[in-house]
């Protein structure tokens, strides 16, 4: 079950500050539940940041990022009305991803 | 008979090209590793040379070893990827950003750090690697539970 996605684009001086933000567990597969047991792994693999379409970062990631990621990318030059895409997939093979325009 | 043969070729097929589309997406080798040694060699990462164009922006003691915040940047010309390791969690490799035309080889991200550690930022430019390094001390891990 994917969670809700938060993103900001910002025009800054020569680039785009890309901010965003993901709901996930990012389970380590270290972390015991109440009963003591270990609970399995479950954490975002792999996220991609598009502009227009057009991929600019790719990025592989393990369980050790912290839980709800936050991230944030600078994409070169870019436009008022660009549109940043970034999505995510984790070890299940769950996926989501969000849309925003550059402000 | 012709169609089982299909078939069967079908899933032969099936399973060779799903290991490869693995590897092509998530580096397993690399983030099993258990040292960063391994890491680095399951990357194939030979050498890599210290630098000064790599900026680290990150606490020097850090609270919650849950939530780390760092920032990374290569102000190398032509840096097409960067790499975090966390030397001592129990798979060091953290995360691999690579940076295609378009992209700023920059990243701020927050990781999990079991126990005070050196971090390393490996970047990629022209073909080789470069390195720097900064130990955050942490007095709470984030790992276990």
């Amino acid at each position: 079950m994917a969670g809700p996605m938060k993103m900001r684009a910002t025009l800054a001086s020569g680039y785009t500050d890309v901010r965003v933000l993901m709901t996930h567990p990012m389970e380590t597969g270290q972390r015991k539940d109440p009963d003591g047991k270990l609970v399995p792994t479950h954490f975002i693999q792999t996220v991609t940041v598009k502009v227009n379409g057009r991929t600019v970062v790719e990025a592989e990631t393990s369980q050790a990022i912290s839980r709800n990621p936050v991230f944030t990318f600078r994409v070169k030059g870019g436009a008022k009305g660009d549109k940043v895409e970034v999505a995510w997939v984790d070890n299940t093979g769950d996926s989501n991803k969000t849309e925003a325009t550059v402000a | 008979m012709n169609r089982l043969r299909r078939s069967l070729i079908g899933a032969a097929a099936l399973l060779l090209a799903r290991p490869l589309a693995a590897l092509a997406a998530w580096n397993k080798a690399a983030f099993g590793a258990k040292s960063a040694a391994e890491a680095l060699r399951s990357l194939g990462v030979a050498e890599a040379t210290p630098s000064r164009d790599i900026v680290i922006d990150a606490p020097q003691i850090a609270e919650n070893g849950a939530v780390v915040p760092v920032e990374i940047q290569s102000n190398l010309p032509g840096t097409t990827s960067l790499t975090v390791l966390v030397e001592k969690n129990p798979f060091p490799l953290n995360s691999r950003f690579t940076f295609l035309e378009g992209a700023l080889p920059f990243v701020k991200l927050n990781v999990k750090m079991g126990e005070t550690s050196e971090v390393r930022v490996l970047a990629q430019a022209g073909g080789r690697y470069y390195t720097a390094s900064q130990e955050i001390k942490v007095t709470i891990g984030g790992c276990g539970g």
